[in-house]
């Protein structure tokens, strides 16, 4: 009994350990993304709470908390309120079976990238559920079109995601990170380039973020599936969303960067140095790499019409990942690559 | 079962893409538009009716308020046609002032098009792009007539005043101080006819830094290519005039075909489009604000070399100097005439128009011989345009709306007036 009680307890302390972080990362990708945007449109981003502006997002989190929540009068109550929920459980939750380095890992079960797949799909209930459950024109568009656009690149992604199973010959996250080992070009990111490229457009794409942010589509359908959500309700769409991009970006480390390998292992002198050893501090700097393209996609390109956005994802990804995922299956039979 | 029904649904009037008050009211099946109804009215502020109980010289401010983003344009015409009815004609560099000025709007406005169109479209950083050259150019308004946007500069018998010698500048304060400053008032040691100089210089590399950013991009292209088609026939059937007609394949611009002010003195060329869809009417006003430069920087030269009077030396229409009036009986009497009761303008009837930003602007001007004018009515471009909305979204996408409205340059100012 107290053997129980003592494993759920440290369970809770490691749980909390991995969700404040994140939410605390969440908070702070806000204030980057502002600034980041802010510079490259020549301004400076928030600048007036605290040194630098860096208390900003906690402002943010309490004017949030302040404000109330609108439940519009023929909407659906337990929906309305269900979809955010919907929408950040599994967005945390995939967090779960990612392992920051080689030990730390809350579950590291054997199909742990499957379980991270069926995740990120459960977060699109949220935002259709969000979409129309508030009965207002222009949620519903949003949330049909991020359901369309979520499916279909969801089989994109998996595939992308096949050809990752192949090489690594196992679907433990950390497995994956393990099978590739040895150099910088070692990593998956070479002989699967082509679905590198597609993975990561895909999750863009799944999160909803520009340029394919059709299902808010601020100048189409002003925001589309949380066009009525106000005070914490909102909130919590948009920390699922900006976790969601962590989780994406951390995703694409993992089973593309190796991870938390150095890319230095290997290497004469560095090798033997801290920067040849693989650690969490790599870890978290390829997540950054991710994160900050997706902060600089915002501001270069302008948005897909929905009717692409589908083209691209059924015409040339889903034809491309399978194409690869091929010659991924050769270069495993020819022993080049994992094994 | 039920019958399946087109959906319908309210685009604006409060709506981020809507710029301004447009209520637009579309009818969808599924995403795509089966029609698009647009309504006006509701910034009517009946400005012709306004005019019409004021003497003449007290609406030019009215002007500026119509087409908010092409000020010193709307004030063009409706001076002009003052003038065609007095038969007088503004001082040779009064034209030449009111020539640049024109050009400069046409950037101004072009710039805010530009902007709102990326902006539409999803590209936010050329907006914020666009917007830094643009307060630049607010400045010479402020520099000439001492606020940024209703300027109120062009009146009968030529301009407010001339040009300063001094272009302002930016004072230092707890944000604005040293290096900063110093590269903020880099351009304002001179008059203002430097300013504008260096300005537009360092502008045809801007317009470029823009073209770099959407020219070429696979995704602008697909978003604008072949969407919103009008035919030229079509085009002048639904009375298109400015950039709209001309991406449509017809060369017409009242600057070169009525040419006003100074325009016959000017080297320019007039951009035309050919397949008359958003990514041409984008690419003809991309290229009209590097023709505007070409002639504000001819204009510069010749006011440089030519200083002379800017408004006609004439006190039933042109106030007299304010030294005059501290000793002068006549000229302050003139003075207080002017700005009370203003003049009377001969019995007749008058048809001025510009070629603003927007396209044709033309102000109509009945007179029976008082001192108000019987009639104003004001032609403006986007009127029209406008009015093509259902033609040119049917069949479109609901994205495609916020690329129509963008391309058509839509301000309610002039629309509803």
């Amino acid at each position: 009994m107290m053997e129980q009680l003592l494993t759920l307890v440290w369970t809770v302390t490691k749980i909390m350990a991995i969700v404040l972080p994140i939410t605390i990362a969440v908070a702070y990708f806000t204030y980057f993304e502002r600034k980041v945007i802010g510079y490259m449109q020549v301004r400076r981003g928030p600048n007036r709470v605290g040194p630098l502006g860096l208390l900003q997002p906690f402002a943010d989190v309490f004017k949030m908390l302040f404000k109330e929540i609108i439940i519009p009068t023929n909407s659906n109550r337990f929906l309305f309120l269900l979809a955010p929920v919907l929408s950040l459980a599994p967005a945390l939750t995939a967090w779960a079976v990612i392992p920051f380095n080689d030990w730390m890992v809350l579950a590291n079960i054997d199909a742990g990238l499957l379980f991270v797949l069926a995740l990120t799909s459960m977060g699109v209930y949220g935002i259709l559920i969000g979409g129309w459950a508030s009965n207002s024109k222009y949620a519903l568009l949003g949330g049909l079109r991020s359901a369309a656009q979520t499916v279909s690149y969801e089989i994109a992604m998996g595939f992308a995601l096949v050809g990752v199973v192949v090489l690594a010959g196992t679907l433990n996250l950390s497995g994956i990170v393990h099978a590739q080992s040895g150099s910088l070009f070692s990593w998956f990111w070479l002989p699967l380039l082509p679905l590198f490229v597609i993975y990561f457009i895909s999750g863009v794409a799944e999160t909803n973020r520009a340029p394919f942010d059709v299902a808010e589509g601020e100048s189409e359908i002003v925001a589309g599936f949380h066009v009525e959500y106000s005070g914490s309700a909102f909130a919590v769409f948009f920390l699922a969303e900006y976790a969601n991009m962590i989780l994406i970006s951390a995703l694409a480390a993992l089973l593309f960067l190796g991870g938390w390998l150095s890319p230095f292992q290997g290497v004469p002198i560095l090798g033997d140095t801290w920067l040849g050893q693989g650690g969490i501090h790599w870890f978290l700097a390829k997540t950054a790499i991710f994160c900050f393209l997706y902060l600089w996609f915002r501001a270069t390109f302008p948005r897909y019409r929905y009717d692409q956005i589908m083209r691209l994802g059924w015409k040339v990804f889903i034809p491309i990942t399978i194409v690869w995922v091929m010659v991924a299956g050769v270069f495993r039979v020819l022993g080049w690559y994992g094994g | 079962m039920s019958e399946i029904k087109n959906y319908t649904m309210n685009f604006g009037p409060q709506h981020p893409a809507a710029h301004g008050v447009l209520r637009l009211i579309l009818e969808l099946d599924g995403e795509t538009v089966e029609r698009a109804d647009p309504h006006v009215g509701l910034l009517h502020r009946a400005t012709e009716k306004l005019a019409e109980t004021k003497p003449y010289n007290q609406s030019i401010g009215y002007m500026d308020r119509l087409d908010y983003v092409s000020m010193m344009c709307n004030e063009h015409a409706y001076v002009r046609a003052i003038e065609q009815l007095l038969g007088i004609e503004a001082p040779e560099r009064a034209q030449y002032i009111r020539t640049m000025f024109d050009e400069i709007t046409r950037t101004l406005n072009h710039l805010m098009w530009l902007g709102s169109n990326a902006l539409d479209l999803g590209a936010m950083t050329v907006f914020l792009y666009a917007f830094r050259e643009r307060e630049n150019l607010m400045d010479t308004y402020e520099a000439v007539s001492g606020t940024r946007m209703h300027a109120t500069y062009y009146r009968p018998g030529g301009v407010y005043r001339d040009l300063p010698d001094q272009m302002p500048r930016l004072a230092e304060s707890r944000w604005r101080k040293g290096k900063d400053l110093k590269r903020m008032n880099r351009w304002r040691e001179g008059s203002l006819l430097d300013y504008l100089d260096a300005f537009y210089d360092d502008f045809f590399d801007r317009v470029d830094d823009y073209e770099t950013l959407l020219t070429d991009n696979r995704i602008w292209k697909q978003r604008t290519v072949g969407i919103g088609v009008v035919s030229p026939e079509r085009a002048l059937q639904l009375g298109f005039t400015g950039p709209m007609l001309r991406a449509s394949g017809h060369a017409w611009d009242l600057r070169k075909k009525q040419p006003y002010a100074r325009y016959r003195q000017m080297d320019f060329d007039i951009p035309v489009g050919s397949n008359g869809d958003c990514y041409d009417r984008y690419l003809v006003r991309i290229e009209e604000m590097r023709q505007s430069a070409r002639i504000v920087q001819q204009c510069i030269g010749w006011l440089r070399a030519n200083p002379g009077p800017v408004m006609l030396d004439n006190y039933k229409i042109s106030p007299p100097s304010r030294a005059e009036m501290k000793d002068d009986m006549e000229a302050l009497i003139h003075h207080f005439k002017l700005f009370t009761e203003g003049y009377c303008v001969p019995e007749g009837e008058t048809y001025a128009a510009v070629e603003a930003p927007k396209g044709e602007f033309g102000c109509y001007l009945v007179s029976d011989g008082a001192n108000k004018p019987f009639r104003v009515h004001l032609r403006a471009p986007g009127f029209a345009h406008l009015a093509s909305m259902h033609e040119m979204a049917q069949g479109h996408m609901l994205s495609d709306i916020a690329a129509l409205i963008a391309t058509q340059d839509i301000v309610f100012g002039e629309i509803d007036r």
